[in-house]
């Protein structure tokens, strides 16, 4: 099976790397997946007073597909407000690196993950409920 | 663009060009049908088959008269299996094998169990290995055959093929070694390892794709498989059909290579596979080698690369063709079962390659390859959350995961 281009490229030189400080009460990180179905990844988001997101950062274990999904997520989720990063589906992700159906769940971890880091930042930012259906997060 | 490496070996070797050249007047001026009994050109193909035959039979200390030409190791497999468990039915319909048999055993045994045999699969040890004890508690009266694999093709991990011939012989049970990995590559007798049924590939060995071998052993004990394919009663009545005469000729001059060089070619091979293990090891922490290290093919190392996942390393090193354990390798989407039997973490399957080296690998390919590799493992590592709860002293097997 080959590679499209852009998971080529993503993977070649994956956007946004790195961590951001997740005790900073400003920024959202999300764990999804497991080691042992074969991907785990980490988003993390930085948000302003006014929940723009401002800075994003990933670490991925997982496969070419999970990398370059979950690099194009933290691209796309910069500058937008919380709830317009929300908007970011996984069917989105599939077509823009034109995964393969084998790796569809590649994009739904992405977006999980766009989810949970959400969650995390809405959270600590509310001090309290944090929204039905968005806390798929490990917990060390 | 990097040149290419194939360490892929273990699935399939290039054909050596003596093979080819051996080959060719079988597709030209010999074109005859080894069954033509009446002209030069049966005879010519009649002579280079049984020519063959003799070649193939050397490498395992057979008679000729006890290799049926196959179209390859699952056909092989597929009659030794199926072929014994009817011929024998009568006797008794239950089978012994291992779980970490090639599909090619482990679909057929499942067939026979639909048709109501019964099939005990030996678990294995963390070195890939058979407990002698364990099979000799679950043999039965009504047990017919044993197929319990020479060399694992994941791992390269060598059973104790003698002492299982042994137990089989002592209780009056049909033994079957799939040793399609083996054959022509450490030594492999079946006299005095007491092998009754044995496969082997043309394509593992420098031959060509598409022909295989049984050995069906004749005397002592005489063994007799039903045929699978049914038609003008070649080979014995074993396997009808026109013999594919350029690919037997090829496997045998493959055999007959293989026998003649591997006194040379079993050093040479472990002491490159050595060096990528201590290349890497030198480089890397964090690797653990899957199988046993002690009692291995000469060219098989499969290695488990902590917090990376084995695809996005192969895309890491697209020039060096390997394979991998990972499950996003696999149709199925499961990590090797292989390695997960033998108790390898999944996470760690995931993360597991397998190098198999092979005649045509050079020392300064194995220098390449560490260094590509080491370099992938380390700029994955660097995006690896795992790798960094790791370093935060995060034990990952307390973690309790957002399962998907
Ligand atoms: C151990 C083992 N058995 C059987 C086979 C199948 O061999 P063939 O491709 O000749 O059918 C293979 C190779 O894929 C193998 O490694």
């Amino acid at each position: 099976m080959a590679y499209s281009n852009k998971v080529l490229d993503h993977y070649e030189r994956p956007r946004n790397i790195g961590a951001l400080d997740r005790n900073d009460p400003n920024v959202g990180t999300g764990i999804v997946g497991a080691p042992e179905c074969g991907d785990v990844m980490k988003l993390q988001v930085k948000v302003d007073d006014a929940n723009r997101i401002v800075d994003a950062k990933f670490k991925t274990f997982g496969c070419g597909s999970a990398i370059a999904s979950s690099s194009l997520a933290t691209e796309w989720v910069k500058g937008k407000t919380l709830d317009e990063a929300l908007g970011i589906k996984n069917t989105d992700i599939v077509k823009e690196l034109s995964l393969p159906p084998v790796k569809i769940h590649c994009s739904v971890l992405a977006e999980d993950a766009i989810r949970a880091a959400i969650a995390d930042v809405k959270k600590k930012k509310t001090g309290g409920a944090v929204p039905s259906g968005s806390e798929a997060q490990a917990t060390a | 663009m990097k040149p290419s490496i194939y360490l892929d070996n273990n699935a399939t070797t290039p054909v050596d060009p003596r093979v080819l050249e051996a080959m060719l007047p079988y597709y030209r001026e010999k074109f005859g049908n080894a069954a033509s009994r009446n002209h030069r050109y049966g005879w010519e193909a009649e002579d280079a088959v049984e020519n063959a035959r003799e070649q193939a039979a050397a490498v395992i200390n057979a008679s000729s008269k006890e290799i049926i030409w196959t179209s390859g190791a699952t056909e092989s497999n597929n009659i030794a299996i199926k072929g014994t468990a009817h011929m024998y039915a009568d006797k008794g319909r239950h089978i012994i094998t291992q779980v970490t048999e090639h599909k090619a055993v482990i679909d057929p045994c499942k067939y026979l169990e639909q048709q109501g045999y019964e099939v005990t699969f030996l678990k294995v040890d963390k070195k890939g290995r058979i407990d002698l004890d364990e099979l000799r508690r679950v043999m039965r009266d009504d047990t017919i055959l044993v197929s319990t694999m020479f060399a694992n093709n994941e791992i390269g991990t060598i059973q104790s093929i003698g002492e299982v011939g042994a137990l089989c012989k002592n209780r009056g049970v049909i033994f079957h070694t799939d040793a399609t990995q083996a054959f022509g590559k450490v030594p492999v007798d079946v006299e005095a390892r007491g092998i009754d049924l044995l496969s082997a590939s043309g394509h593992k060995i420098y031959g060509p794709k598409g022909v295989g071998l049984l050995y069906v052993r004749r005397k002592k004990p005489r063994v007799r498989c039903e045929a699978v394919l049914h038609g003008g009663g070649h080979e014995r009545g074993m396997r009808s059909g026109t013999l594919n005469v350029p690919g037997i000729v090829g496997f045998g001059a493959a055999a007959e290579l293989c026998r003649l060089e591997r006194e040379q070619e079993t050093p040479r091979l472990t002491k490159l596979r050595d060096r990528l293990w201590n290349g890497i090891g030198e480089k890397l922490d964090e690797i653990y080698r899957n199988g046993d290290p002690e009692r291995a093919l000469p060219g098989t190392l499969n290695v488990s690369f902590a917090f990376v996942e084995g695809e996005s390393l192969m895309m890491g090193f697209s020039n060096i063709a390997v394979s991998s354990g990972s499950a996003c390798t696999s149709a199925s989407l499961e990590p090797s079962y292989v390695l997960k039997s033998l108790g390898v973490g999944e996470e760690l399957a995931h993360s597991s390659i397998r190098f198999s080296l092979g005649r045509f690998n050079t020392a300064a390919e194995i220098e390449q390859t560490i260094d590509q590799v080491t370099e992938t493992v380390q700029k994955l590592r660097d995006m690896s959350p795992l790798a960094e709860m790791a370093a935060e002293g995060i034990d990952l097997s307390t973690v309790e995961w957002a399962h998907h």
